[in-house]
């Protein structure tokens, strides 16, 4: 078995997704390459080869990468890939963007968003949201899958992998990279963070999050939503946790104000533990709950930062 | 400009599924059915570019049994011109609905295909990205805005950091993500009109396709419950419980 793990970066950090991936990656089998496609990306290179496991890290440099366009990289990806038995990358949404296409162009299922390996063969994956797991076994010749960086430990460090070059410019003018609008914060980053606090509809607007940036602020921790709260306006979409949104696991979720819907729950119940504040004790959101707190947000939001 | 729209009947996103006991599936008996909640926006997409003028027809596209007919008259209802039902009782992977949808692309000569980013029943946000490999066409996925620029479409999309902007040249494609618009709801003098518009019926072997598919599902389970923990009665308590007890503070 050979395993190819595509890395994601921003040209100069390695995503700690990618460690989830290449975790996943080595519960598949021992002989693990990474493939880092991008613009003068060196050090992300040499991170991924100080990663515990990898074998070779095959280093692509070309301008075509630098945006990791799904139309660029899945040439690049099926061309290398095909010689491996598993093709690997993050469920983010760079990942989902470009692997459906490196399975299609190697003419194979993929498995998306995997939260378990049973074998070689043989993975889990949540499907309705989260209500069901289904174990599915595949057959292809090359496996295609998208790993739920949750579900996987964070590879560590320890490796000294070999970093090789490799040409190959796949530059199609079709698709081009216009720009974008990346959120800036001093936080942590949602799907890093060991502790997320986030806001539903009962935050009542944006304004409000200033009470959850209040008690963030003591616990290091970053700012969610449910869907609510970002249809309302209340904050930017990148904030959204659930189904649609981002999956998180952190070690302390606190759900303030936030009923409980499906479609957030899907987002955030493998978060260790779980902490709802509604004022509402019906709310669906204290079934997941492991401490439970029945009160108005607007007083025990200033109580809980004065007590940290 | 040819539209063409992708349609999946799915469970009610209100629905709660259960996986049944066997594990051998989720149980749907009886349970509502709807058209998957990322395609009304597709087709609402779709709608408000032909109102724009820059569209003259507008095909919906669905695969499956013959009760798909439904949601291509809720479509066709909201706007869509006409259907085509590639009709089936097998499960469909991905990537045959994939080059199903190519061939139809192919045949009508298609200039815009949107689809939904993935559909709430497998979650496998697949189809669209399969489809442009397939073609060669470029993509816009998890797409929250689109307009037509210079013979091209700017197309914005929700990525994990923010918002991502890129130009397609047409033919290509859009896969819808939430806050692409809000879909209408279908009028009763459109939902009876609908009712003339025309369905072709095709299957997956009269266009060609072979739709076995090389993935088993050995099991469908329910996942690992939570139980609910503990009410507690003040902040002063919970701080103690997260410190004390939960160890995360």
């Amino acid at each position: 078995m050979r395993i190819l793990a595509v890395a994601e970066h921003d040209q100069e950090l390695l995503k700690p997704t990618t460690l989830s991936t290449i975790s996943a990656a080595l519960a598949i089998g021992e002989e693990v390459d990474v493939l880092v496609a991008g613009k003068d990306c060196n050090a992300v290179a040499g991170a991924a080869a100080r990663v515990a496991g990898i074998k070779r890290v095959i280093n692509v440099d070309d301008d075509c990468y630098k945006n990791q366009l799904a139309e660029n990289m899945a040439p690049l990806v099926a061309e290398i890939g095909k010689s491996y038995t598993h093709i690997l990358a993050s469920a983010t949404t760079t990942g989902k963007n470009f692997l459906p296409r490196v399975a299609a162009l190697l003419d194979v299922a993929q498995i998306s968003d995997i939260v378990e390996v049973k074998s070689a063969d043989t993975f889990v994956r949540p499907i309705y949201a989260g209500n069901a797991m289904a174990t599915v076994q595949s057959s292809d010749e090359v496996k295609v899958i998208t790993v739920r960086a949750t579900a996987f430990e964070e590879a560590p460090e320890g490796g000294d992998a070999q970093i090789e070059a490799f040409d190959f410019v796949h530059n199609q003018s079709d698709s081009t990279f216009i720009d974008e609008k990346l959120s800036e914060s001093e936080r942590p980053e949602l799907t890093a963070a060991s502790i997320i606090i986030s806001g539903g509809r009962g935050m009542q607007n944006g304004e409000n999050f200033i009470l959850l940036e209040k008690v963030a602020d003591k616990l290091n921790a970053a700012i969610g939503a449910s869907r609510a709260a970002v249809d309302a306006g209340f904050v930017p979409n990148d904030y959204q946790v659930g189904q649609t949104g981002k999956i998180v696991a952190p070690d302390l979720y606190i759900a303030v104000g936030i009923s409980g819907a499906i479609q957030h729950l899907a987002g955030m119940k493998d978060s260790k533990v779980i902490v709802a504040i509604n004022k509402d004790e019906e709310a669906p959101i204290f079934q997941v709950a492991d401490y439970g707190l029945v009160a108005d947000l607007f007083n025990a939001l200033p109580e809980l930062e004065e007590a940290l | 400009m040819k539209i063409l729209v992708g349609i999946k009947r799915v469970v009610d996103a209100n629905v709660k599924v259960r996986a049944k006991s066997d594990g051998t599936g989720v149980d749907l008996a009886n349970a509502k059915m709807a058209m998957n909640p990322f395609c009304e926006i597709a087709v609402e997409e779709a709608v408000r570019i032909k109102e724009s003028g820059k569209a003259d027809e507008i095909i919906a596209v669905s695969i499956g049994a013959t009760v798909c007919q439904e949601q291509i008259r809720t479509a066709l209802a909201l706007g869509a011109d006409r259907g085509i039902l590639v009709e089936t009782e097998e499960h469909v992977d991905p990537l045959a609905i994939a080059k199903i949808l190519k061939k139809i692309v192919e045949d009508e000569k298609v200039d815009l295909i949107i689809l939904g980013k993935l559909s709430i029943d497998t979650d496998n946000n697949q189809v669209g990205q399969m489809l442009g490999a397939l073609l060669n066409y470029p993509q816009g996925t998890f797409a929250c805005n689109a307009e037509f620029k210079d013979g091209a479409i700017l197309v914005s999309r929700e990525i994990d950091g923010g918002e991502q902007t890129v130009s397609l040249n047409l033919p290509a494609i859009l896969t819808t993500d939430l806050r692409l618009n809000e879909p209408r709801y279908a009028s009763l003098p459109n939902i009876m009109k609908a009712k003339k518009k025309q369905i072709d019926i095709t299957s997956p072997s009269d266009l060609g396709v072979d739709i076995t598919s090389n993935l088993k599902t050995i099991s469908v389970v329910p996942p690992d419950e939570r139980s609910a923990g503990v009410i507690v009665e003040s902040v002063e308590e919970l701080v103690e419980k997260l410190r004390s007890e939960a160890k995360v503070i």
